[in-house]
């Protein structure tokens, strides 16, 4: 019997009722009198300068109400972090990417606003463009800024323990390499924004964005307001996934316009806008090589990524960070050596992805795991069972683990795909064209540092009691982009005060109601859920004292339970409360009767002794990691992780790949909603399913993207994914409120690595790029059979 | 030049002017404010813009609204009556199948369509019924559980 009433439950999500009645509104949905449209001007060039721009003949247009360029603009650079702003809303010296913005327009309808950006003339002179990052870095090459010598945006270099040493310790060491395209996150919302200027100069933006806190800070800084004029709100979103969490120029020239104009203006993407803003999956270059002893103990790992990131770092230093410190977990491995370039080319710019930057790195290791184990003539889960992690141990980049249910995942999928029997079997007839594949993954559950240098709390809600008794409301500045954090605050609030969630109203997503830096590094369970919990908790302490105040009972006695209070002695009498109440309430129906003193009554006879009652809380993680540079990055209060089996099979002829069972666990610490769980874990497997088997940005040699549809650069369809069958492990996490952690990100760890896996013992062959597309997979299988055939 | 057609939208007629180079999603949503029924692409290929002409799933943003002179159009906001919502929306929130919310409009138009035409689909035909339909959150797990469940209490 659970302990709790609310939490652990399967409550259906706060908003899912509005989103299937389509009453749900997105930015895209909202009109304001008086409301203009926007659109913007894209460089159809690569690299090139800017010679001059001429707004004339589009300033001439019928409707048109405003053009900016950097001219109005101004050029204060911003960007992701602080000591990488190089970015500008419009671009003014030249152009680095296909794509890159130039200017915007405002005017009374779409069709009028998109004519006057065509008829805006800039004269380019053309410059070389750099495509590949792997020659990015390179002497001669074209070179993007002026800060990025060589086109190197960030460096990381790592050692921790002694390499030299476990290579001595080494009985097995073998060197891999995995390349990746960049992909896009392909959420199903166009990126939409709307702005507006009030009379005493308050900007109000409404946006799809991930992350209200930062984007606020970005449109003050880069347009140059003060702090507390600017407002975010962020409606209903429509998925986000990484690039939404990043302020964007259709954020900045929309407010821009807004109060050039002194009325409101909208845009929406059209999809192939999205693409060409990016702002997700970097390429990534790896070479890994690792050793091990003979009986499989990890000795050490020695590491190089180059990440191809686009025109301008966005996310990207935190990205090349992540790629090499998440390695640090699920296993013992006390040698590492990492050395990572992040680069800059003439591409749309890349940022944070679902599992921020260690995807590709961990997709590359767990692969090499498999291969070492082949080599020792070990079973892979074997091998990685004898190196995980357990609960209190910390890895040699400094990541404490506080709860771990790596082991418990591991051998869940195991034993729930039957691996033992499918696998043994597979061995003899690896080839043969079905396969199995396995691996696991780490994750943060909230990164330990805000992006900008600052002591300031992570995030803070509010719970004000309604004055007239009986519901509570609970106002955050968390954005639920899709992933359901306005349910878990509902549930938490409602577990806490024992009430029904339908009693529980959830005001979120805008920075005017608290501080809460947004949906990105899967932090808002555990961050804000902490916030909630004390939130609630407040409140509920200020009714109970009101009402212990008036009975003449200590508050500590009492409690809040199933909608009333709990604790008092039968012999306390609480009539003269009641009869209050009724008083207030002549003539209404359903009034309080029988022998409990409800919440109803409690939460107006608090309000009528102490006015407005309003409970705070507020969350920061403790002081985390090392001391070295860059340390901060990869911390967090606790850790998930997560472990799959995937079954596949592949086409010998055509190399096309169908999955079979897809079975993973993930180390959520506490299931706060176990819907909610395995949903964040099919989203993951459908995203890594992707990115394995058929995302790519496919780019021409001119810098631009030849598939920027959704027919063209494909995701999973229903057809596409098999059954899914997800298992929920939970450690109870000690840092976490009531012991959960995150689950929307760490979940795709395993995905990528699993299907190759399962796709090398369905066809005996590695592919060493992302994705495993048919073609890719038919040259590799010939290869391999002309390699044979010259053996023999 | 704007032409005048008439339609009947989740029941009720309408009589519009409109250019005949205007999509019927913009009908919708412009026109008729009816905002649930969304664009994921404008282009024919996410599904998120799915609606029913005379019973037919259609894609609204392929439509021209011209088109549709003279017939029956249902959207996601004609599927409650009385304030209740149909056996279908109500199984995808007790499921599970929504999260992010943009592709659920078209996915319950396509579901919906289907289960008129075959009441007891098998897994198998529920796939490739809203096969698409793109959803980025749910890999569709609990999407086509939604659709089960919804087919098991069909009368």
């Amino acid at each position: 019997m659970s302990k709790y009433r609310i939490l652990n439950t399967r409550v259906p999500r706060v908003d899912a009722v509005d989103k299937a009645s389509g009453k749900a509104l997105y930015t895209d949905d909202l009109k304001r009198p008086g409301m203009l449209y926007a659109a913007i001007l894209h460089s159809p060039l690569a690299h090139a300068r800017i010679l001059n721009i001429d707004t004339s003949r589009a300033e001439r247009l019928p409707g048109v109400k405003a053009i900016v360029t950097h001219r109005e603009a101004g050029i204060t650079p911003y960007g992701v972090s602080p000591a990488r702003y190089d970015e500008t809303i419009f671009c003014h010296d030249k152009v680095r990417y296909v794509g890159d913005e130039i200017a915007a327009v405002a005017a009374v309808d779409h069709d009028t606003a998109l004519e006057a950006a065509n008829l805006i003339k800039a004269d380019f002179e053309e410059m070389p463009a750099v495509l590949d990052g792997r020659m990015a870095m390179d002497d001669g090459q074209p070179q993007l800024h002026e800060m990025y010598e060589n086109n190197i945006c960030a460096r990381v270099h790592w050692h921790f323990g002694d390499i030299e040493e476990g290579r001595r310790q080494s009985h097995l060491v073998r060197t891999d390499r995995l390349t990746s395209k960049m992909q896009d996150a392909a959420f199903m919302e166009p990126q939409s924004v709307l702005a507006e200027v009030d009379s005493h100069g308050n900007l109000t933006m409404w946006s799809s964005t991930q992350a209200p806190h930062y984007v606020q800070r970005t449109l003050a800084l880069a347009l140059r307001l003060p702090l507390h004029k600017v407002r975010v709100i962020k409606p209903a979103v429509g998925g986000g996934f990484g690039p939404k969490a990043s302020c964007s120029t259709a954020e900045l020239a929309t407010c821009l316009l807004a109060i050039k104009t002194g009325n409101p203006v909208k845009i929406t993407f059209d999809r192939e806008q999205v693409f060409l803003h990016s702002r997700a999956r970097h390429q990534f270059f790896h070479t890994m090589t690792t050793g091990v002893r003979k009986d499989g103990t990890l000795a050490f790992l020695e590491h190089q990524c180059i990440l191809d990131g686009g025109a301008y770092a966005s996310f990207g230093i935190v990205t090349i960070y992540y790629a090499g410190s998440l390695l640090g977990g699920p296993y013992r491995l006390k040698n590492m050596k990492y050395d990572g370039y992040r680069v800059v080319t003439n591409k749309p710019a890349c940022g944070a992805q679902r599992g921020h930057g260690a995807v590709i790195a961990r997709a590359l290791f767990e692969v090499q795991l498999d291969r070492i184990a082949e080599e020792l003539g070990m079973d892979p889960i074997e091998l990685r069972l004898k190196n995980v992690m357990e609960a209190g141990e910390t890895t040699c980049n400094e990541l404490y683990v506080s709860s771990f249910g790596m082991r418990e995942a591991l051998e869940a999928v195991r034993d729930s795909a039957a691996w033992k029997k499918k696998r043994s079997s597979s061995g003899k007839t690896r080839g043969r064209g079905t396969g199995i594949g396995a691996a696991c993954g780490f994750f943060v559950s909230g990164a330990g540092y805000s992006i900008y240098r600052s002591r300031t709390y992570h995030c803070t809600v509010l719970t004000k009691v309604d004055e007239v008794g009986g519901g509570v409301t609970v106002f955050s500045g968390a954005a639920d982009i899709g992933q359901g954090s306005d349910t878990v605050l509902a549930m938490i609030t409602a577990e806490e005060l024992g009430l029904d969630v339908d009693d529980v109203k959830v005001v979120a997503g805008d920075s005017s109601l608290s501080v809460d830096l947004g949906a990105y590094s899967s932090r808002t369970t555990l961050m804000t859920g902490h916030a909630c919990r004390e939130a609630a908790r407040d409140v509920k302490q200020q009714i109970l004292n009101a009402v212990g105040g008036c009975l003449g009972v200590p508050p500590e006695t009492l409690d809040l339970k199933d909608n009333r209070v709990v604790g008092l002695a039968d012999k306390i009498d609480f009539s003269e409360l009641r009869r209050e109440y009724l008083q207030e309430h002549r003539g209404f129906m359903d009034l309080p009767d029988g022998p409990h003193l409800t919440f109803r009554e409690a939460s107006r006879i608090a309000f009528l002794e102490c006015g407005t009652i309003v409970g705070t809380g507020k969350y920061r993680p403790p002081p985390l990691g090392g001391s070295f540079k860059g340390a901060a990055v990869g911390t967090s209060p606790a850790f998930g992780c997560s472990a799959q089996v995937a079954e596949v099979s592949v086409d010998l002829e055509t190399g096309e790949v169908t999955l079979g069972r897809i079975t993973g666990a993930h180390d959520c610490g506490f299931a706060i909603n176990p819907t909610q769980v395995e949903g964040q874990m099919q989203g993951s497997m459908m995203m890594g399913t992707g990115e394995a088997l058929m995302e790519q940005i496919i780019y021409d040699k001119k810098g631009r993207i030849i598939n920027a549809n959704l027919a063209e650069y494909k995701i999973p369809t229903a057809l596409d994914m098999p059954r899914l069958e997800t298992i929920i492990v939970e450690s109870n996490e000690p840092h976490g409120p009531y012991g959960a952690k995150e689950v929307g990100e760490g979940a795709i760890m395993p995905v990528i690595p699993s299907i190759l896996n399962a796709i090398y013992d369905a066809t005996g062959v590695r592919i060493e790029e992302l994705p495993v597309t048919p073609e890719r997979l038919v040259a590799a299988l010939q290869a391999d059979r002309n390699k044979s055939q010259r053996k023999k | 030049m704007k032409k005048i057609i008439s339609l009947t939208v989740n029941g009720v007629m309408h009589e519009v002017a409109i250019e005949p180079r205007r999509t019927l999603l913009e009908l919708l949503r412009e026109d008729l404010g009816l905002t649930g029924t969304k664009k994921g692409c404008g282009i024919g290929d996410c599904g998120s813009c799915t609606v029913l002409v005379d019973g037919m799933a259609t894609l609204s943003c392929l439509t021209l609204a011209i088109q549709v002179d003279g017939r029956s159009v249902e959207t996601v906001e004609g599927l409650a009556r009385d304030g209740k919502l149909s056996r279908l929306q109500q199984s995808f929130v007790d499921q599970g199948a929504i999260q992010c919310g943009f592709c659920t409009p078209g996915m319950l138009m396509t579901a919906t369509e289907l289960l008129r035409r075959n009441p007891h689909p098998d897994e198998q035909e529920i796939r490739r019924a809203i096969s698409g339909n793109l959803c980025r959150c749910t890999g569709y797990q609990k999407i086509v559980e939604a659709v089960q469940a919804a087919a098991r209490t069909e009368p």
